[in-house]
């Protein structure tokens, strides 16, 4: 019973949802106010769970003396600071909190994103190495589509801002279309699997 | 100099991260699990403010709305998942924000599948047109493992394939130049804002 009146719930209200779609009603629509009123008091709780799976892998490491566990030292002590400062200080514009987010989360963040250009140019490379002809058809669309979104690619010939515009509207988009289906039925498909039960792994292991 | 500290701060941190280009090191673990720190510890605030007190504290407390401690007991199960005896109670929060997908299905058939294919459907009126259904269609017959991609059948599938490749050249494009401009942001940054050395 621990796994089937779970699995009766999504099931009923999951199919209700599938009704509320198709009938407007005033009872469907009230029945999907009250969902998302639901829905809302649920969710802050959820960041609990990732609060406590945080401090417990890194309260083990830290624990268990494991190599390199100096730096969950630093990842406990980071959340407890900025989260202690937001709660104290509040989160306005000048306060520690967005002191914390405007000089260290956010030049982070962007760095390790920029950090990826490095990684992406070292890919093209290898891709390039393959020698194979979809790679090398990849790697020149890539190519046209970069030139033409910078002046440098209009200074060396006006046909590569048309040619990378005529890459995004034809080719590009009948990827995109093609893949937008698919991903739309994959996802139908997956919905399906967890309303008629055949998909379980949300449930978790045990009884 | 509050400012300066602030920038030498951010600096310390962007040339922390960087390091990891040379190889693996202290300074870069130190920044990696800095930035997973400071962004959870980001959230909680924001999720307190945002969520919390508008959604639970607010209607219980100020409203009266008594009903809304179900949900917010309902939630309180999440953190059962790591007990043993009582993890199974943490399902039932799970499935009812999972039940959700009960809506996902008519909206993604919707505006995937039937938006797509109406746009799809469109007169033939020029080579682009045609061009862009060849590539819809053969990307699609592309992703049919139903039947070996053999004989003309793998010719028309391998057409799908080239039209692929230039669709995730042009996506390979875009995301290098907004990961590059990322860094021309870092660069400015340090040679800007941090040293003053262009202006």
């Amino acid at each position: 019973m621990k796994r089937q009146i779970p699995l009766i719930i999504i099931i009923t209200l999951g199919f209700m949802f599938v009704a509320h779609s198709f009938i407007p009603h005033k009872i469907s629509v009230d029945f999907f106010d009250w969902f998302q009123d639901w829905a809302k008091a649920i969710s802050p709780f959820a960041v609990s769970l990732g609060i406590m799976s945080l401090f417990m892998v890194h309260g083990t490491k830290i624990k268990r003396k494991v190599p390199n566990w100096q730096y969950s030292v630093v990842t406990l002590a980071g959340l407890v600071f900025t989260a202690f400062a937001g709660f104290v200080w509040g989160t306005q514009s000048g306060t520690p909190y967005m002191w914390l987010f405007e000089n260290v989360q956010m030049p982070m963040s962007a760095t390790m994103f920029a950090l990826l250009a490095f990684y992406i140019a070292s890919a093209a490379y290898k891709a390039f190495r393959a020698r194979s002809a979809e790679a090398t058809v990849l790697l020149v669309a890539a190519i046209i589509v970069m030139l033409g979104q910078v002046p440098l690619g209009a200074m060396i010939s006006k046909w590569i801002p048309e040619t990378s515009t005529w890459i995004l509207n034809v080719p590009n988009l009948a990827a995109k279309r093609a893949i937008m289906i698919g991903v739309g039925l994959g996802i139908t498909a997956t919905s399906l699997k967890i309303l008629l039960g055949i998909e379980r792994t949300y449930l978790g292991g045990g009884d | 100099m509050f400012e300066t500290i602030s920038n030498f701060v951010a600096a310390f941190l962007t040339l922390s991260i960087f390091s990891f280009l040379y190889k693996d090191n202290p300074f870069y673990k130190f920044a990696e699990a800095l930035l997973v720190g400071i962004s959870m510890g980001y959230a909680i605030p924001l999720v307190y403010e945002n969520v919390f007190m508008p959604y639970v504290y607010t209607p219980i407390f100020l409203n009266h709305k008594f009903i809304i401690i179900i949900p917010a007991l309902l939630g309180s199960l999440y953190m059962l998942r790591f007990s043993k005896n009582l993890g199974w109670l943490s399902r039932y929060p799970i499935v009812f924000g999972m039940s959700i997908v009960g809506m996902s299905i008519p909206l993604s058939i919707h505006s995937s599948v039937l938006v797509q294919m109406r746009s799809a459907m469109l007169p033939i009126d020029g080579i682009n047109s045609a061009l862009i259904f060849i590539g819809t269609v053969t990307i699609l017959l592309y992703f049919f493992f139903s039947k070996a991609h053999k004989g003309i059948y793998g010719k028309v599938t391998n057409v799908g394939i080239w039209f692929m490749m230039i669709g995730f050249g042009a996506s390979f494009g875009y995301t290098v130049m907004a990961r590059v401009s990322l860094l021309i942001g870092r660069i400015q940054f340090l040679l800007g804002d941090w040293l003053g050395l262009i202006k």
